[in-house]
């Protein structure tokens, strides 16, 4: 089923039109890559599906549109969006990160219970949990930044490059636990990145973006063997 | 001896008023990232009200709570109706904002209760606390509902869900947002609570200084001084240069010749200049590092 659908979607900052009408569609329970050099309209993308761009066109989660609601209400339907940098609360401790992942939340009682299942997927986290955010290292941070989205329970999560800035090993480690979080937590990913190669292993279908056009889609098999895709695009 | 500890316990008493009103100022610094100068006169419409309350026949504890209720709705509705507009409007239109709120609300102070001085009771009394001579009791009962109210507002900052939220939304509101928080209306809160607290604040230094609708200009320059030595950027720091503030106010004009009370107002304002100079980010502040 159809989790998300975006359809002639445009984005602008103020005059300057940084989407030029883009369409695509996200299965429930898969993941998708959106692939693309620097400037090509990834993060615009992702912000324009949370509301925090103008943008005009239609983006549908489950069936209900989006337009004219605030990021907040987006992320109350169940879209966790770690956006480029993590937006990790830097002040506060690892887990108050994880509480204010699930302030939204109404079912209070089993956040507890959530917060000890991510320091199982996560157990560095475990060993941090009180120590501030802000002086955790990078790899350390986008794990937080997952697990924290993942607090809000979501159906659909945005990842806005989070192999950036991490060493080789981490990354591996950080996209083993996006598979494992995929499966079991039966959460959709939407996930932007400039690793092609890392991001097409775990996704199933992937759409290739440049200057605010998608140029490419297809399932990841097809535009990972595709020679052609992958000396122009993608760039390995 | 005797001399010194009775000026530091009066200095802790005045110091636990400049610590709230410093606390109504940085939470709202904090929020929108402006100073509101309007926060003593809101303080001081407080203090009417809470007066008014009692001429129509409530006791003080009755009177206090409701004015605290008031000033909490009034602080939202201030944010909501007068400032929400000017979110993104710049800084001069903030300073305006502010400026025309302090005119408005001291001038319609003055025209509803007039501008002749008016006694304010005190809950507590005014003999010495426990029958020593070093502290009166409303002295040691400023003291003692200013520590009541921070362990309050400590524990809601730090064990609730609402004070987590509150936090988050100010420090990061685009990440806030993005975790659900809708920091408009955390924002609207931030005004409410601080309002609420400038209201303890009136309240406790009425039977003081008198009611009268100026009687928060001084007390608003030691906070603003005590927000600045603290850090405008700490809650807790605010509070800790509010006792600071007062103790070295009553120090100085005790053992400095020359000082008396007419120099202690220049004292507030070379100890802020001082801090902006040496420190700005004041004793407890963060000094953000922006990522770029
Ligand atoms: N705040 C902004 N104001 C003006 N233009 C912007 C702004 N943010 C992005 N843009 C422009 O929009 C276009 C798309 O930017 P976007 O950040 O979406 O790219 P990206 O694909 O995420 O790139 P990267 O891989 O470098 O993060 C770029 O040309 C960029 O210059
Ligand atoms: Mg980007």
């Amino acid at each position: 089923m159809t989790l998300l659908a975006v359809d002639g979607l445009r984005a602008y900052y103020g005059q300057v039109q940084a989407l030029q009408g883009i369409s695509f569609a996200l299965e429930e329970g898969t993941v998708t890559a959106l692939l693309g050099a620097n400037g090509a309209g990834k993060t615009t993308t992702l912000r324009a599906i949370c509301n925090m761009v103008r943008s005009t066109g239609r983006i549908e989660f489950d069936g209900k549109p989006l337009a004219g609601i605030s990021t907040e209400s987006v992320v109350r339907l169940g879209i966790a969006h770690v956006p480029q940098g993590r937006g990790t609360f830097s002040a506060m401790t690892v887990e108050e990160n994880l509480q204010l992942g699930a302030i939204s939340r109404k079912d209070t009682k089993s956040i507890g219970r959530d917060i000890e299942r991510m320091y199982e997927h996560f157990p560095v986290l475990k060993r941090r949990h009180t120590q501030q955010a802000g002086t955790l290292s990078g790899g350390e941070q986008q794990m937080l930044a997952v697990a924290r989205a993942l607090m809000l329970r979501p159906r659909l999560m945005l990842l806005d490059e989070p192999s950036f800035g991490l060493a080789p090993l981490i990354v591996r480690d950080l996209f083993a636990i996006l598979r494992k979080v995929n499966l079991e937590e039966k959460v959709a990913i939407l996930v932007v990145e400039q690793n092609a190669q890392l991001a097409l292993e775990i996704a199933q279908k992937a759409y290739v973006i440049e200057t605010g056009s998608i140029v490419m889609s297809g399932s990841a098999k097809e535009i990972a063997t595709n020679e052609d895709i992958r000396k122009s695009y993608l760039g390995y | 001896m005797e001399l010194l500890t009775n000026q530091i316990l009066a200095g802790l008493a005045t110091g636990a008023i400049y610590a709230c009103m410093a606390l109504a100022v940085v939470m709202i610094y904090q929020a929108i990232n402006h100073l509101n100068f309007a926060q003593g006169e809101m303080a001081m419409f407080s203090t009417f009200i809470a007066w008014q309350l009692m001429q129509w026949g409530l006791g003080f504890w009755g009177a206090f709570a409701l004015t605290l209720v008031i000033s909490f709705i009034g602080g939202v509705a201030l944010e909501r109706l007068l400032f929400n507009p000017l979110t993104n409007a710049p800084v001069l239109v903030h300073v305006a904002g502010f400026i025309a709120l302090f005119a408005i609300l001291n001038s319609v102070a003055g025209l509803t209760w007039d501008f002749t001085i008016k006694q304010f009771p005190s809950p507590f009394g005014s003999t010495g606390f426990l029958g020593s001579q070093l502290i009166s009791k409303h002295q040691a009962g400023i003291i003692g509902v200013a520590f009541a109210m921070l362990s309050l507002l400590y524990g809601f900052f730090r064990f609730t869900r609402i004070g987590l939220a509150l936090r988050a939304a100010a420090s990061q509101p685009e990440s806030a947002r993005l975790v659900g928080i809708d920091t408009r209306w955390m924002v609207a809160l931030g005004w409410g609570m601080a309002s609420a607290i400038g209201a303890i604040a009136g309240v406790l230094i009425a039977p003081v200084v008198f009611l009268e609708p100026n009687m928060m200009g001084g007390v608003l320059l030691y906070s603003f001084a005590a927000a600045v030595l603290g850090g405008l950027s700490s809650p807790f720091g605010s509070v800790l240069g509010g006792f600071i503030v007062g103790v070295f106010e009553n120090l100085v004009s005790t053992y400095v010749p020359g000082v008396g009370t007419e120099l202690k107002l220049p004292i507030a304002l070379a100890l802020i200049v001082t801090v902006l100079v040496i420190r700005p980010s004041g004793l407890l502040g963060r000094v953000v590092v922006k990522r770029v």
